[in-house]
């Protein structure tokens, strides 16, 4: 890599790159502290693991990973919009994309309230009472889990609504490119991208292993 | 040329606090963290001093015990997470690297500033204890499952602690996109200074390894405020788990706070003998080597905490492993002063006494990393002389080292040279008496975060409390010397010690943009010869 010179304000498309992929490590190890306690109990408590996952709605999981791929599609075409200079067209895409965001974090409300309605959530008497020891742990990490990825939806759909008002601000004719405005874009599409993809890990892990 | 030519950065830029507080000026920020960072090591220090005040005589009592559990603990936070984790890549990385490399600030100025903003917002947090909750009494790992069941106010002391992580964090990428993109032309890998190849391995650790603290913390929190179990045995979790997940972290995080003091040291020996580094390339890959070993011996420990023989076994052998690039860089220290044209100024000092200091740390570290004599000297005083003696004895004085190294750069001044050597010699001193002793006591059996001990550790733990008052003493002469040198001292020349790296090439201090002209490398960092400095 060929260093560059320095400046106050020098727009480095380059180093932004590594600057972002390099955040999403630790976004990874953030997560990964959490996978690593599922790894551990689920070797501890197998058994338990693959009763308590028959509690958890395939159906709503699987509607929940389609929504999400399908934003990371628009994500895409956002970006891909934007960097062929058409702004218009990237909003309508960035919007589709908090759309998803927002059905996601709809659908995951509804799935969240009817297990705390059937008494199952961290700490309740009824978890305490009729479950065995690696449920609670699954229920526990499922609301963990789960929780800091909403969180991140949530965080990664208003990383979202800004670009959309950068691109809206654009100045008509300005080349988005030169700006600084597609690597803006670029690095919030690798943020819901990562945010998609631990869910694409999430979901089997939690859903499908029953 | 403009009018700002031959201006400070001092001079130039919004004046007032606000100038300094938003300011996106790396050097302004490597100053703001000294300065918060002097403060919270003085509270530390007084923490401590009361301490060892405590211990003096057997049964003698001047505080409470569980006040004395917060002592510790607070003593422990304040040490590692506000002085001895952000301590030099910080305050000397931030001001130093973008002048050593040639650039005119580092890859991201205003995540710079957020993270200083981080840091600052982090220890507000921490200091918020004292008056709402209680200060925590945990000691600071927060080992589950006390740290889950504590009356006090442990909840906001870990979250500060995630706070101060993230800020790490953010020093750390920002670091390694500078190194990565913005060295001056010609400067290849390596002829870069070996500090930026130590704050470049720093770098790689604090962005693999903080963000598993972060999470482990925030379960913490979690824990205490839904109740989910992962460490607590009454539900079905498992306390040893939470000591893994902070150890994955926290034992790199050592090399974090050990690894830019080397990259000072290699800057300095150098330096203060007038001769080119011995074995360059060596002394930076052992750097990256620290950083990748480091990462795989955080089970040493929990060798008394329940693990399977071959995991102790395995854990041990990596553990001996560190060993080896760490004397790399000893043998090339020692291989670099042999034949040198020795000038024993103040800055020298306190890196021949970091590697006499650092030695017994790390030997005394393989005497823990051996299976059979841990389980002996595990939880006494011995592990707190240990540690002392490397994040002390090492990064301690490492830091001042490269205080007294930098000091005229930063701000412009010459310090008297005598009292700064009455001041190491101080402080030298007392550290030795401070701590030493407790590697006996420690060998007896004394165990540690006692607020009381049986009457035959009398002795070493008296020696103990009066070296702590040398050392402090010491530490009195140095900050007085400093402080009165910033309004009285000598206008510093460019270059006083006639150093080959970059940031000597500029004014001291330096201006606002650090070079009038970005400079082109064709030398390598410690050139003496080649730059004319020595004559060949």
């Amino acid at each position: 890599m060929e260093p560059v010179e320095g400046s106050h304000e020098h727009s480095d498309y380059i180093g932004a790159k590594i600057g972002m992929w390099l955040f999403l490590f630790t976004e990874v190890l953030l997560f990964g502290g959490l996978f690593l306690c599922y790894a551990v109990y689920r070797h501890r408590y197998a058994q338990d693991f693959h009763s308590a996952a028959h509690e958890l709605n395939a159906v709503l999981g699987c509607v929940n990973t389609l929504v999400l791929l399908t934003s990371s599609l628009t994500m895409a075409l956002a970006i891909s919009a934007l960097q062929k200079n058409r702004p218009g067209l990237s909003r309508f895409y960035l919007w589709a994309t908090i759309g998803c965001a927002v059905i996601f974090l709809g659908i995951k409300y509804v799935e969240w309230g009817a297990k705390i309605h059937h008494g199952i959530y961290p700490g309740s008497e009824h978890l305490m009472a009729n479950f065995n020891p690696g449920e609670r742990l699954f229920f526990g990490l499922y609301f963990s889990m789960t929780g800091l990825h909403g969180l991140h939806v949530i965080i990664g759909g208003i990383v979202l609504l800004c670009v959309e008002r950068i691109v809206a601000k654009l100045p008509r004719g300005e080349d988005p490119g030169e700006s600084g405005t597609v690597t803006i874009i670029e690095n919030a599409g690798l943020y819901w991208h990562l945010v998609d993809i631990i869910w694409v890990y999430l979901f089997p892990l939690y859903y499908l292993l029953t | 040329m403009t009018e700002e030519t031959g201006k400070s950065f001092y001079e130039t830029g919004r004046p007032g606090i606000r100038g300094w507080i938003f300011s996106t000026d790396h050097k302004r920020i490597g100053l703001l963290y000294l300065t918060s960072m002097l403060t919270f090591f003085t509270v530390g220090v007084c923490l401590g001093l009361t301490m060892r005040l405590q211990l003096m005589f057997p049964g003698h009592s001047i505080v409470p015990a569980h006040v004395y559990n917060s002592l510790y603990t607070l003593h422990g936070v304040i040490m590692i997470f506000l002085f001895v984790i952000p301590g030099l890549p910080a305050v000397f990385g931030n001001f130093m690297l973008p002048l050593m490399l040639g650039a005119e600030d580092v890859a991201f100025p205003r995540i710079n500033l957020l993270s200083w903003w981080l840091f600052v917002t982090g220890a507000g947090l921490a200091l918020l204890t004292i008056f709402f909750g209680g200060l925590p009494d945990t000691g600071w790992t927060f080992y589950a499952p006390y740290s889950i069941r504590s009356g006090q106010n442990v909840s906001l002391a870990v979250f500060a602690a995630f706070i101060l992580g993230f800020s790490s964090i953010l020093t750390g990428l920002n670091f390694v996109v500078t190194i990565h993109r913005l060295r001056a032309k010609g400067m290849g890998w390596f002829k870069m200074p070996l500090f930026a190849w130590g704050l470049y391995a720093t770098g790689w650790i604090q962005i693999l390894a903080t963000p598993v603290v972060g999470i482990t913390l925030l379960l913490i929190l979690v824990e205490r405020i839904f109740h989910i179990g992962l460490f607590d045995p009454t539900i079905g979790g498992d306390p040893v788990l939470y000591q893994h997940l902070f150890w994955i972290y926290s034992h790199p995080a050592v090399y974090i706070m050990i690894l830019p003091a080397m990259g000072a040291i290699s800057e300095i020996v150098p330096t203060f003998s007038r001769r080119t580094i011995f074995g360059y390339k060596m002394i930076a890959f052992s750097s990256m080597a620290i950083a990748i070993v480091g990462y795989l011996v955080w089970g040493h420990h929990m060798f008394t905490s329940g693990m399977s023989n071959t995991a102790r076994a395995v854990f041990s052998l990596l553990t001996f492993l560190v060993a080896i690039p760490t004397a790399v860089k000893v043998f090339n220290w020692l291989a670099t002063l042999y034949k040198g044209s020795i000038v024993l100024q103040t800055p020298l000092l306190f890196a021949l006494s970091f590697i006499f200091l650092f030695s017994i740390g790390g030997f005394t570290g393989l005497i823990q990393g051996a299976l059979s004599t841990d389980i002996h000297l595990h939880d006494t005083t011995f592990i707190v002389a240990h540690f002392h003696y490397t994040m002390f004895g090492g990064t301690g004085f490492a830091f001042f080292g490269a205080l007294h190294y930098w000091f005229p750069k930063m701000f412009g001044r010459m310090y008297k040279e005598k009292p700064a050597k009455l001041g190491w010699l101080l402080m030298f001193l007392g550290f030795n008496f401070l701590y030493f002793p407790l590697f006996i006591a420690g060998f007896m059996g004394q165990p540690r975060r006692y607020y009381d001990y049986l009457p035959k550790f009398a002795v070493p733990n008296l020696v103990s409390t009066i070296g702590s008052w040398i050392l402090v003493a010491g530490l009195i002469v140095l900050a007085v010397n400093l402080i009165r040198a910033l309004r009285f001292g000598e206008k510093a020349p460019a270059n006083p010690w006639k150093a080959a790296t970059l940031e000597w090439e500029t004014s001291s201090p330096p201006p606002l943009e650090n070079f009038v002209e970005p400079p082109v490398v064709t030398q390598g960092p410690y050139d003496f010869v080649g730059k004319g400095l020595v004559k060949g």
